[in-house]
């Protein structure tokens, strides 16, 4: 997977005016925004609190009840083992989501620190870095990931310190060019003259100032990291059965498909993608926003 | 560069794949204790007790030369394994792209060119493919179009090509789906933003039919950031074939490669990574190339980004 | 109305609003004025004041959704209603030269391409034949080797010669109209002098009419037979250049030739006009110009003045007559 930056049509003045409504986090992202963040909310609170709500054991096996549809307050059923469908979805929202939150917040950390760094010293270490990074490049997610997994284990663990790592060099490459915008205005000069230390300015100023930037490329970044951890997951190098992880229903459903039972496998299917639509939609109104910011 | 970034990164692969724990030995003889007589033959046969960097470049050396070492639990050369599997992957990728390129392209330009509804379509379209990942694809047309409605093949690859192409069409779309929409909607936002350019202005103030405007002024300039999309996104599907080859059990690299590092198997996961990585940088290398021939702004010297 | 009255482009109260945020929003409000068969006409305006909006509505380039009212015509017929092939062929009669060469020529395409397609698709030229006229244009606007320009590309040439390529394109088709949107505002000063003086003679040569359209009232003066100057969207005043220049009748006019920086003794001296342009839907309900004018009466705040025919013109100020010769530039510092 590929992150690209989106050439960003002209923003009508109307956007513009509107921009000054709703909350402070998410201002100027829309009513659609806002219906995205409430979504992702959720989603947060179920990867919280999913395991305890659970109305049954998910991990209570019982064969006799496999594929067995609707029954009393099984309300989704059960999978190919017998255990509740439901429960295990709810479960299962822990590693789906909070992995791929890991994944972005430990990229975004590496990413935002090698872009200032770079773009504040230049010369020899930004070069150095960026050949690094492009070396990196060449490494698709998914290889990496597949190539952790022997050398660690196979685990959320190692997934999830792959993807970080792949994510990087894209990272940083848009950031480092908006920290880069950011350096030669006439402000930081100024906060340099005042006899500022380095890092205060790049933390408090720089740093702050590419905010916007940096959620709205976390929040796109978040959609590419959980669709390849739940592949990775699905490939059987990620979380490991009979752990409940949407990544894996999605492949120990598979069997059921195959039989006509595609209960498991779509309703973890379906709930990746409602979580990768709100992230989208989501992530496209923030960076559509952070480009009217910095320009 | 291209030599470079190779090199670096089949020392990485390399590099990381000896610090892998497992013992060669113990996966050679299965688990017996041999005796070590047979440890001593079999340290010699492959060279487990050189050091690292002649190892290193031994490897690297008979990978020049299409030699990609044995796989230990197969007992098999690793390049012949993948040769016989790359061809699946080859065509499955080749298939996909096609439906990329026609299927992204022309909603994009459908969405770009039009305003009001078609427009909306697309764009609701591209926002719900964009979504579903190839496994989540893969589960939906193999319980849709294969179990329920019997259109295709469940499982596997087929022989003859109209036989392949009916295996390969479900796993193709599946493969296609979420990069179908980043193409779209990059084709939409060029071709959108061409519309608007003064030049294009020019172009009607001087009476030429809007059709030739499209494809003269509008779809030329736009080809460059579509080829670039395009480029890099069928670089990116050697990888991501894996997951479909094994959602829709195909034998091709990808899944093989699954498997091996399920089966800890080290020389084919470095074989296969190689290729991958390999495949990844020439494609974005082509890809560079044709964005300075379509952009006479960018020369080929500067256009290694 | 037709051709016969000596008119090749009759515009007549044209009224332009465009979409904004969902509302329209007026940028040209009363626009007339005519040109003849080989008549030059300046149209002179500060920034925003409808210059452009009033060149695209002739060219039919307004953009999406824009509402036009009011007529144009052009040889008698009229230039709203045209549409598909009917249309083509009066934009090949009426070429346009942007402000900014390096934006309104495509960068991906060659400098042949751009100067040979309309002569190709249009005018059913062979593609030697093209090549050989544009290169002979090429050499009449100052261009000696004009076979190596064609096979270059736009970031290869400098802003003066792309300036140039586009004004040799745009009389490649021979067209009877020039629209010259500020033809030289994009290029540094002794090339705004070159392509300036090519263009005169090149359309003095050819018997071509020009709009010219420009913030240089001095320019326009200097290139053109008539001035009309623009305020907020309106037409506020037309008359001969000399006349315009000698004797101004409008106040803003006044104050545009006041404006121009100008050598008295050792001190240059710029008399700008107090206050900030105006566009047409921020202008004040009654003269536009009113909250900005230093003869206003509280009746000029009442109603829209008529532009009022005047000897050799247009005026639209309720006080001409009255304030006539005041005005003279500068005057106010006087
Ligand atoms: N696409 C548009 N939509 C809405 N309003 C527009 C648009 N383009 C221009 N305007 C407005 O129309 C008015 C006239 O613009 P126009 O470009 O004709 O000015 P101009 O006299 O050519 O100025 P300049 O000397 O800067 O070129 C301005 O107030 C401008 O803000
Ligand atoms: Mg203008």
């Amino acid at each position: 997977m590929s992150l690209v930056e989106l050439p960003t049509t002209a923003v009508p003045p109307a956007r513009r005016r509107l921009a000054g409504r709703g909350l402070p986090l998410l201002r100027g992202t829309g009513l659609v925004g806002h219906l995205c963040a409430i979504v992702l909310l959720g989603a947060l609170l179920v990867a919280v609190f999913g395991a305890a709500i659970a109305p049954h054991d998910p991990d209570l096996t019982n064969l006799s009840f496999a594929f067995v549809g609707r029954f009393q307050d099984h309300y989704l059923g059960f999978d190919s083992q017998g255990r509740d469908l439901l429960s295990r979805l709810l479960a299962g929202a822990r590693t789906s989501i909070l992995g791929p939150l890991v994944v972005v917040l430990l990229s975004m950390l590496f990413g935002t620190v090698l872009a200032i760094a770079t773009a504040w010293k230049g010369g020899r270490f930004d070069t150095i870095v960026s050949a690094a990074l492009d070396v990196l490049f060449a490494f698709p997610a998914i290889v990496l990931a597949i190539i952790a997994s022997v050398v660690i284990e196979p685990g959320l663990k190692a997934a999830s310190l792959a993807l970080s790592v792949a994510y990087t060099p894209y990272i940083a490459r848009v950031l480092r060019s908006a920290a880069l915008r950011e350096r030669s205005r006439d402000y930081i000069a100024a906060l340099e003259v005042q006899g500022l230390r380095a890092w205060v300015i790049c933390v408090r100023h720089l740093g702050r100032n590419m905010l916007p930037i940096i959620v709205a490329q976390g929040t796109i970044l978040f959609g590419y990291a959980m669709v390849d951890l739940a592949a990775i997951s699905f490939l059987g190098l990620g979380v490991q059965p009979p752990q409940a992880d949407w990544g894996v229903m999605v492949a120990t459903g598979q069997s059921g498909v195959l039989q006509g039972y595609p209960m498991e496998s779509l309703c973890a299917g379906l709930c990746i993608v409602v979580v990768v639509i709100a992230v989208n939609l989501l992530g496209e109104r923030l960076s559509d926003r952070s480009t009217l910011v910095t320009r | 560069m291209l030599i470079v970034t190779l090199f670096v990164a089949s020392f990485a692969i390399y590099a990381a794949m000896y610090l892998a724990p497992g013992n060669p030995i113990a996966a050679l003889t299965g688990g017996r204790t041999p005796t070590p007589q047979a440890i001593q033959v079999l340290e010699e046969r492959y060279h487990l007790n050189d050091p690292f960097l002649v190892r290193y470049v031994r490897w690297l050396g008979n990978a020049l030369t299409g030699d990609l070492g044995v796989s230990i639990p197969l007992r098999s050369d690793v390049s012949t394994l993948i040769r016989q599997r790359i061809g699946t992957t080859v065509q499955l990728v080749a298939f996909a792209s096609l439906i990329i390129v026609v299927v992204g392209i022309g909603l994009g330009v459908l969405g770009g060119l039009r305003r009001g509804i078609v427009d909306n379509v697309v764009i609701v379209l591209s926002t719900l493919s964009a979504a579903v990942p190839s496994f989540v694809a893969s589960i939906i047309l193999l319980s849709v179009f294969a179990v329920n409605l019997g259109w295709f093949p469940v499982l596997g690859g087929g022989d003859g090509f109209v036989d392949q192409v009916r295996h390969l069409t479900l796993p193709a779309f599946a493969l296609a789906f979420s990069s179908i929409a980043l193409v779209a909607r990059i084709t939409r936002a060029s071709v959108r933003e061409e519309m608007g350019r003064e030049h294009v202005q020019t172009a009607i103030s001087r009476g030429i039919p809007y059709r030739l405007i499209v494809r003269r002024h509008v779809m030329r300039n736009a080809a460059i950031p579509i080829t670039t999309i395009v480029g890099i996104t069928v670089a990116s599907l050697f990888a991501a074939s894996a997951v479909v080859e094994r959602a829709f059990t195909l034998n091709g690299i990808g899944a093989y490669l699954i498997q091996a590092a399920l089966s800890k198997d080290i020389a084919v996961v470095q074989g296969i990574s190689l290729v991958i990585v390999a495949v990844f940088v020439v494609v974005n290398a082509i890809v560079d190339f044709l964005y300075a021939t379509l952009d006479p702004r960018v020369s080929l010297g500067t256009s290694a980004s | 109305m037709s051709a016969a009255d000596g008119r090749l482009l009759d515009v007549a109260s044209l009224a332009v609003q465009l979409p904004v945020g969902g509302e329209l929003r007026t940028v040209l409000h009363d626009v007339s004025f005519h040109i003849g068969p080989g008549e030059a006409l300046g149209l002179v305006g500060e920034s925003g004041s409808g210059k452009s909006m009033t060149a695209r509505a002739i060219a039919r380039l307004l953009p999406a959704g824009a509402v036009t009212t009011g007529t144009i015509s052009y040889a008698g017929g009229d230039v709203t209603a045209l549409k598909g092939a009917a249309l083509r062929s009066y934009r090949a009669e009426v070429a346009m030269v942007f402000q900014d060469p390096r934006a309104h020529i495509n960068p991906v395409r060659r400098i042949g391409d751009f100067m040979t397609e309309a002569l190709r698709t249009n005018h059913g030229v062979s593609k030697a034949d093209a090549v050989a006229r544009a290169i002979g244009l090429l050499a009449e606007v100052g261009i000696a080797d004009g076979q190596r320009r064609l096979e270059q590309h736009p970031h290869e040439l400098s802003g003066g010669l792309l300036q140039r390529v586009m004004i040799a394109s745009a009389l490649l088709t021979e067209p009877r109209l020039l629209l010259a949107d500020e033809p030289t505002t994009a290029l540094d000063v002794t090339t705004q002098a070159d392509v300036m003086a090519i263009l005169d003679d090149l359309r003095r040569e050819r018997g071509m009419a020009l709009l010219f359209i420009t913030h240089d009232l001095e320019l326009a003066s200097a290139v053109c037979d008539r001035t009309a100057v623009m305020y907020a969207g309106q037409l506020v005043e037309q008359r001969t250049s000399s006349q315009l220049h000698d004797d101004p009748l409008h106040p803003y006019t006044a104050g545009l030739v006041g404006a121009r920086p100008r050598i008295d003794g050792d001190v240059t001296r710029l008399a700008a006009i107090p206050g900030r342009p105006r566009s047409a839907y921020e202008a004040p309900a009654g003269c536009a110009f009113a909250d900005r004018c230093e003869h206003v009466e509280d009746a000029c705040g009442e109603a829209r003045p008529p532009l009022e025919p005047i000897e050799d013109g247009f005026v639209r100020c309720r006080r001409a007559t009255e304030l006539r010769g005041m005005l003279r530039a500068g005057g106010r510092h006087g």
